[in-house]
């Protein structure tokens, strides 16, 4: 069984392929990287994962579940969670709150509209937010934190989904060396029963991350295989270094 | 230009009323026209160089002074020229009907649609093969991108609102026969206006065309048929077009 | 404790005030109610309408036609106009949601111009531009004093049971639209029916403030459903502050005491209107409450 198989999965912008043909499986709690140079379709096709972008054509099959035809909220509440790489948070509310909107995401409480915003949400938020080292911040506004624990922020939000496929969109772009520590550690503490599917544009950032490696170039998929074998790969060194 | 303007169905009536006056020192109404829509156009380029122009983005603040400006316009009209309706009188070389294979036309009425097909064949043109239009549909694009290209986007655009301003105005002009102005014109006109629009689909002039047809055509229907409910008939084919199709018949963009 | 003084005030009022400011006070009460489910939309979902006066309209025009034509008591129509009103709510919601922004705003508007047009062209059911007269207020609530209490009961409630839809997990996910719909669905929100349902909320309160609105007037005029009115509703809310509580109840003091003060002064009520439009927009964008307060901070704090 896989967590995540992809099926042939096309894209175009308005006849700009930007995924043509793309398969792949992911094992469940594996860690999986997908490296490829800017503009190659990484973001794109997390977007087709989850559904924020309509596919042209393929399947998208989340532990044997054909999700293609669902809506985004509903991949999300059969266990995919997603990070964005352009940091996507709820500027003018505290960090506590935009974890605890995360909760809320998956919690019946979300239709209720006559009792008062429950304070156990936010005893949860502010745990999550001490998985990530944050929860001296949870009564801060998003606006007034630094870069680095945005980011942090970031992945919080997908931690408290307690997903079963997370997929993180480079979620080390833009960082110091310090924090680049901090969010891999946070990373690599995630539990194996999560099975992490990760993006990164530049290749020695993330390698020592991945089990397997995906490379993706132009849209399709040129190399797959474990670390030794991508890094190894003549097609890898000519993505990257363009002869 | 992705501007929310709803000063246009009070625009119209303005070239209406400018229409009736000035046909009182020229009895000519395409001389009327012409000037009505000069006037109302250069009133949209002061509109939209000192005011639109600070409020970019935020649409709900321009809805919000264009739909004041359209009542300060309807309001200052209404102390200009009375609250009695005032005809505009159809050039005199026009009011014969005109016979084709048995079926008799009034001749203004072709003529109007004739002139309306060839402003809307010279605004596709304009559009899509000169210059200035390419540089207005990049700007409209992507603004950033054309300004950095050298393209002068905010002449542009001021010049565009003058010209959908002065059509706008001319329009009341030429209306003027077949509705005469009268206040509340601009409530009636500005309906059919966004229906047109949302039913061709915002930035299409194709669209804007086969718009105004199809609800020229039911509201003319509809009216003949079901006086009292010609607006829910008029109403009926954008229902099923944003059901179906949100982006309208030719949109570019989402309505 | 304010809220206690203010609540004393307001009971006490009409043992002090003429019945002129009674029956004001009235009227910014409904209008208030109208503002408040404007807000809703506007302030809490980012949803710009410009149609809301559909909601108010239709529900005074139900109550009144159920009354005259069918000679129903105010026991069935009121319910009936508000069912009817809702349901109407939830297929405009249907339309109008297809788009957002100022896709929204121009179905919204083109919904409530179809209403006001037909209102104002089936005389047979409507009388048109004459309007429907002869109309009863519930309770035979007829002179000034005890129509103030009942509006200010159905204000109160109102208002206390929006602001806690505000409050509620709901309201919060309503905001997290609001800020960022994409990131709200990766977070397994509905995006479309958290809209939906506040859109058909805020339609039931237009329609609560509509009955008011009839039961005060005794009298219903396409007027009610004219774009005029849903632009004095959103004008309201951006005046007192749009997305806070006591905004839209502030605003709509201020555009009724405009409406009702400065028309009596002056003939051009509608130029009048465009300039505070135009003003309001370009020198106090965030509102009337939160901008006095950012002008009273300044100046506090150079003295």
């Amino acid at each position: 069984m896989a967590a995540l198989r992809l099926q042939n999965l096309r894209k175009s912008f308005g006849g700009l392929p930007a995924i043509s043909d793309v398969s792949l499986e992911v094992a469940p709690g594996e860690r999986r990287l997908i490296i490829g140079p800017n503009g190659a379709g990484k973001t794109t096709l997390f977007n087709l994962v989850t559904g924020d972008l309509p596919r042209d054509a393929g399947n998208v099959i989340l532990f044997e579940e054909d999700v293609t035809r669902l809506a985004p909220h509903h991949r999300v509440h059969r266990g995919l969670a997603r990070t964005y790489q352009i940091i996507t948070l709820f500027p003018k509310d505290t960090l506590e709150h935009n974890i605890a909107l995360s909760l809320l995401g998956l919690s019946k409480l979300r239709w209720n509209a006559f009792r008062s915003f429950d304070a156990d949400l936010y005893v949860e938020a502010r745990a999550v937010l001490a998985r990530v080292g944050l929860e001296h911040l949870a009564k801060r506004g998003i606006a007034e934190v630094a870069y680095g624990d945005k980011r942090r922020v970031e992945i919080a939000m997908a931690l408290a989904q307690k997903p079963r496929v997370l997929l993180l969109d480079e979620p080390l772009a833009g960082l110091s060396r310090e924090e680049r520590a901090t969010v891999k550690q946070l990373i690599a503490a995630i539990p194996r029963e999560v099975t992490v599917v990760m993006i990164e544009h530049d290749m020695d950032t993330a390698l020592d991350m991945a089990e397997r490696i995906t490379v993706l170039h132009y849209g399709r998929v040129i190399v797959e295989g474990t670390r030794a074998e991508v890094v190894a790969d003549p097609k890898t060194r000519e993505v990257y270094l363009g002869h | 230009m992705r501007i929310a303007n709803l000063t246009h169905g009070a625009l119209f009536m303005l070239g209406a009323y400018l229409g009736v006056s000035i046909l009182k020192l020229m009895p000519n109404l395409w001389v009327a026209a012409l000037l009505g829509g000069l006037a109302v156009a250069a009133f949209g380029g002061l509109l939209e160089r000192f005011i639109l122009r600070k409020l970019a983005g935020n649409i709900l603040g321009q809805v919000l002074v264009t739909l004041g400006f359209a009542y300060i316009i309807a309001d200052l009209c209404l102390v200009v020229w009375g609250g009695d309706p005032i005809p505009i009188p159809t050039p005199e070389f026009l009011q014969q009907p005109l016979r084709v294979a048995g079926f008799a036309f009034p001749a203004y009425r072709v003529a109007v649609v004739v002139l309306s097909v060839l402003v809307g064949m010279a605004l596709h043109l304009l559009m899509e093969r000169t210059r200035l239009g390419a540089m207005i549909r990049a700007g409209v694009d992507d603004m950033q991108m054309a300004r950095a290209v050298g393209i002068p986007v905010s002449k542009l655009f001021t010049l565009v609102f003058c010209l959908g301003a002065g059509l706008a105005g001319a329009g009341g002009v030429i209306g003027g026969p077949i509705m005469s102005a009268y206040p509340g014109l601009d409530a009636d006109m500005l309906p059919l206006a966004l229906i047109v629009v949302i039913l061709g689909g915002v930035g299409s002039l194709a669209g804007a065309f086969a718009g105004s047809f199809i609800t020229g055509f039911v509201y003319t229907f509809g009216v003949a048929l079901f006086p009292q409910l010609a607006y829910v008939i008029l109403f009926l084919p954008m229902i099923f077009v944003i059901a179906f199709r949100p982006r309208g018949l030719f949109g570019k963009f989402a309505a | 404790m304010k809220l206690a003084a203010l609540a004393c005030l307001l009971v006490a009022f009409p043992l002090v005030g003429g019945e002129f400011y009674v029956n004001l006070a009235s009227q910014i009460f409904i209008f208030a109610i109208f503002a408040a489910s404007i807000n809703l939309l506007l302030g809490y979902g980012g949803l710009a309408t410009l149609g809301h006066a559909s909601y108010l309209g239709v529900a005074a025009y139900t109550s009144a036609l159920l009354g005259l034509k069918l000679g129903l008591g105010h026991w069935i129509a009121a319910p009936a106009a508000l069912l009817g009103t809702t349901l109407m709510a939830c297929l405009f919601g249907l339309i109008a949601l297809r788009a957002t922004g100022l896709g929204f705003l121009m179905l919204t508007l083109a919904l409530s111009q179809v209403l006001w047009g037909t209102a104002y062209r089936w005389v047979a059911l409507t009388d048109g531009d004459n309007g429907l007269r002869g109309l009863s207020r519930p309770f035979h609530l007829d002179d000034a004093a005890s129509f103030y209490y009942f509006a200010l009961a159905a204000t109160a409630a109102s208002l206390w049971l929006m602001a806690r839809f505000v409050g509620s997990p709901f309201g919060a996910a309503l905001r997290g639209t609001r800020d960022q719909p994409r990131r709200m669905s990766a977070l397994g929100h509905n995006v479309w029916l958290i809209r939906w349902v506040s859109f058909v909320y805020a339609g039931f309160w237009g329609a609560v403030s509509g009955l008011l609105f009839v039961y005060y007037h005794k009298y219903i005029h396409p007027i009610s459903l004219s774009l005029t009115n849903s632009a004095e509703g959103l004008l309201a809310v951006i005046a007192g502050g749009s997305g806070t509580l006591g905004g839209p109840v502030v605003g709509a003091a201020i555009v009724m005491l405009l409406k009702n003060y400065v028309s009596a002064y002056i003939e051009r009520w509608n130029t009048l209107l465009g300039l505070v439009f135009v003003l309001i927009v370009v020198f106090m964008p965030e509102g009337v409450v939160p901008g006095v307060k950012r002008l009273w901070l300044r100046f506090a704090s150079r003295t």
